[in-house]
């Protein structure tokens, strides 16, 4: 029978599948255990989620929760990484990870490179990331491309459940730090996941929707939304075929090419502020590499240069909606928008 | 209402079909069509076929519309001899809507687990009426690839499917992987159904351990059909093979695919994705090499098993795509009276899945 499970639940049994393989792999991070030692099932929070609830009782010894300072416990974690332990952080939102981007962009990126290949740092740092939530600007950044940035680090950004699960154990076994971020707002969405584990490798894009007269490549929540617009432009009689990234990086460039030379349209969505995102990067790449194919200008649909609003009402528009996706393909099929 | 009118509906290709697309009518209305004839393209999001029919008669009504999307089992036309008049057949469409979608429910295969000493065992189960057929995969497949058989051979009596050791969602650590491991475990199903005897239906690897089990076995065995079988001939595609049990990725396990059909535009995104799901589960590639390395080394297959098989009490038949590009058409020489599909490949109980169904339930039902 098919079995079903939310984005939630799919990190909690990764994490859960991969800590009872190996007991080198250990979880860290705020309130993750929640009440250690307290009595009762109750204070046991599991996260600020709930997303590592229950993995205590199963993996006692491979949870820690740590003082309230992530520049401390990811340090820790990268520290921990380097000397053969299997680490995964939980930091409760990406928009944290400021305070300790020391030891993850100049330390933790740099090691295999600057030790020769030597040094191995198999840590796995996950944070929500995302708006949506109604949680304000220092809560809800889609900070996706300064990770992309920096060689060194790989970054996963899934959109469903069955990519989580395969992703992170992947993450996990990966030998490099891996920043994995979970969009907030595809937490309870479900779909099948197979009980066994798996992995999915790294830089391989998936082909979320097949289609012939445009390319959509996006990621996270945008995915979705993409889907979504696409079955608005079905019934207009435009094809679309959407490209889930996936991971970041790496990238896979290749389903993008091959997807532009037969539709010879491209479409950028990324809920990241648009200055040097991950949509600009597709777009220069796709101008490189597959200019000849293109029969227009590329589009690109993204969040304004703009920190997130707290207001319900401006934050709904500052997030790339079906609406705005279906526009930016409609306008590189040359019609005006709607 | 009349028994003269033959109802034609969207057919439920597998578990997960709800819905399919009728793409386009492959006959006009006023012909006349035998059974097996192809009537209409449809496609699913797992797969696009033609639907051949089961009935024949005067296609009297197209009730589906080209391009729309219908529920299983949806009425999509209506075959009639010409005495009926169109205001029957009028009244027979009028009402027909009703039931469609709450017998969806009851006709899906019942998919259950069993712990077998091998480990834990997938299979499906299709209760009815006689000695069961047993259907047994191929290398690297699972039950879905019966998706085309099942129902169809369920309408006669009961069917059975598993997924083998190592595939599908049945174990997949299994340590040294042979013959006898696959073998064992369709026997340890049958003893834990209480299954005495079977109609053993195997395709290509499947095939080599129905036939292996008919003749250690023949007491548990009413008869045994070969589809595109292993164990018959020494040749088999290394190629294929290699390309199949190497693929990690989605652009190099769908020219390996492409192999194992006739028409490779079956070959859709869907089928590759769910192929590599299965290829991504821990231990599953381990075991394809191991297996491989013991059944089919190389580009030769290790165990022939077809002197033996002339010699079995129990009827043996053989079905195989004359375009099969893994396992050659020629081997179906070694059954007697085997027979050999035009336009269809490995995949022949997909690609022609109404005459396949046809030949076995003219072998198994009687």
């Amino acid at each position: 029978m098919a079995r079903t499970l939310s984005m939630k639940d799919a990190i909690n049994e990764a994490l859960d599948q991969e800590m009872g393989r190996d007991p080198t792999v250990v979880v860290l991070g705020e309130d993750i255990v929640g009440g250690t030692g307290s009595p009762g099932e109750d204070d046991a929070w599991g996260g600020a989620m709930g997303v590592t609830k229950g993995l205590i009782h199963k993996h006692p010894g491979q949870l820690i929760d740590t003082p309230l300072s992530e520049s401390a416990y990811i340090g820790a974690a990268i520290g921990a990484a380097t000397c053969g332990l299997r680490p995964v952080a939980e930091l409760m939102f990406v928009d944290f990870m400021g305070v300790c981007l020391d030891q993850i962009f100049n330390q933790a990126a740099k090691f295999r490179y600057m030790f020769g290949g030597k040094a191995e740092t198999p840590v796995v740092i996950r944070a929500t990331c995302g708006a949506g939530f109604r949680a304000a600007a220092q809560h809800s950044q889609m900070l996706t491309p300064i990770f992309t940035h920096i060689p060194g680090l790989k970054v996963v950004c899934p959109s469903n459940a069955y990519d989580t699960k395969g992703l992170l154990i992947q993450s996990i076994r990966d030998n490099d730090p891996v920043i994995f971020l979970e969009h907030k707002n595809l937490y309870d969405r479900e779909t099948d996941v197979p009980e066994e584990s798996y992995a999915i490798p790294f830089g391989e894009a998936s082909i979320a929707r097949e289609g012939t007269d445009v390319t959509i490549v996006t990621y996270g929540m945008m995915v979705p939304y993409s889907l979504e617009a696409s079955e608005t432009l079905k019934r207009e009689g435009i094809d679309v075929e959407v490209i889930d990234l996936r991971t970041l990086s790496p990238i896979d460039l290749d389903t993008v090419f091959e997807s532009v030379e037969m539709t010879g349209r491209l479409v950028c969505v990324d809920e990241a502020n648009p200055r040097c995102s991950i949509a600009s990067d597709v777009a220069a790449a796709v101008a490189q590499e597959a200019f000849g194919s293109l029969k227009g200008p590329v589009a690109m649909v993204t969040a304004p240069h703009a920190p997130v609003p707290f207001s319900s009402a401006l934050e709904d528009l500052y997030i790339p909606s079906p609406e705005r996706i279906a526009d930016g393909v409609r306008q590189t099929m040359g019609e005006r928008s709607s | 209402m009349s028994g003269r009118i033959v109802p034609i509906l969207m057919p439920k290709w597998g578990l997960s079909m709800k819905q399919g697309t009728l793409s386009s009518w492959l006959v006009e209305e006023g012909s006349e069509i035998s059974p097996g004839d192809e009537i209409m393209d449809v496609e699913t999001d797992k797969i696009a076929n033609a639907l051949e029919a089961t009935d024949g008669g005067l296609l009297r009504k197209r009730v589906g519309m080209a391009g729309e999307t219908y529920p299983v089992r949806a009425l999509l036309g209506v075959l009639a001899p010409p005495s009926v008049p169109d205001s029957e057949i009028d009244a027979y469409v009028a009402s027909f809507t009703a039931p469609v979608v709450e017998e969806a429910d009851d006709e899906e295969p019942v998919r259950l687990f069993l712990d077998l000493p091998v480990g834990r065992i997938r299979y499906a189960e299709r209760p009815g009426d006689g000695i069961p057929v047993l259907l047994v995969h191929g290398f690297g497949g699972d039950l879905d690839n019966w998706l085309f058989n099942i129902d169809a051979l369920a309408e006669a009596g009961s069917v059975v499917a598993l997924d083998l050791p190592g595939h599908g969602q049945s174990v997949k650590s299994v340590a040294a992987p042979s013959l006898t491991t696959m073998t064992d475990a369709v026997i340890g199903l049958m003893d834990s159904l209480g299954v005495a005897r079977a109609h053993l239906v195997g395709h290509s690897m499947g095939g080599l351990v129905a036939g292996r089990i008919g003749i250690d076995r023949p007491d548990r065995v009413a008869s045994i059909t070969l589809i595109a079988a292993a164990g018959l001939g020494e040749e088999i595609n290394g190629a294929y093979l290699d390309g199949f049990v190497s693929a990690s990725s989605r652009r190099d396990l769908k020219p390996a695919l492409a192999h194992l059909f006739a028409d490779q535009g079956l070959v859709n995104r869907s089928m590759v994705e769910d192929v590599l799901k299965y290829k991504r589960l821990d231990g599953v590639g381990a075991f394809l090499e191991a297996l491989r390395g013991t059944l089919f080394p190389g580009d030769r297959q290790a165990t022939d098993i077809a002197d033996d098989l002339a010699g079995i009490g129990c009827p043996c038949h053989a079905i195989w795509g004359a375009e099969d590009a893994i396992i050659p058409a020629a081997h179906a020489g070694a059954v007697e009276g085997a027979t050999v599909i035009d336009g269809a490949g490995h995949m022949v109980q997909m690609e022609k899945a109404a005459e396949v169904n046809r030949l076995i339930l003219s072998w198994t039902s009687s």
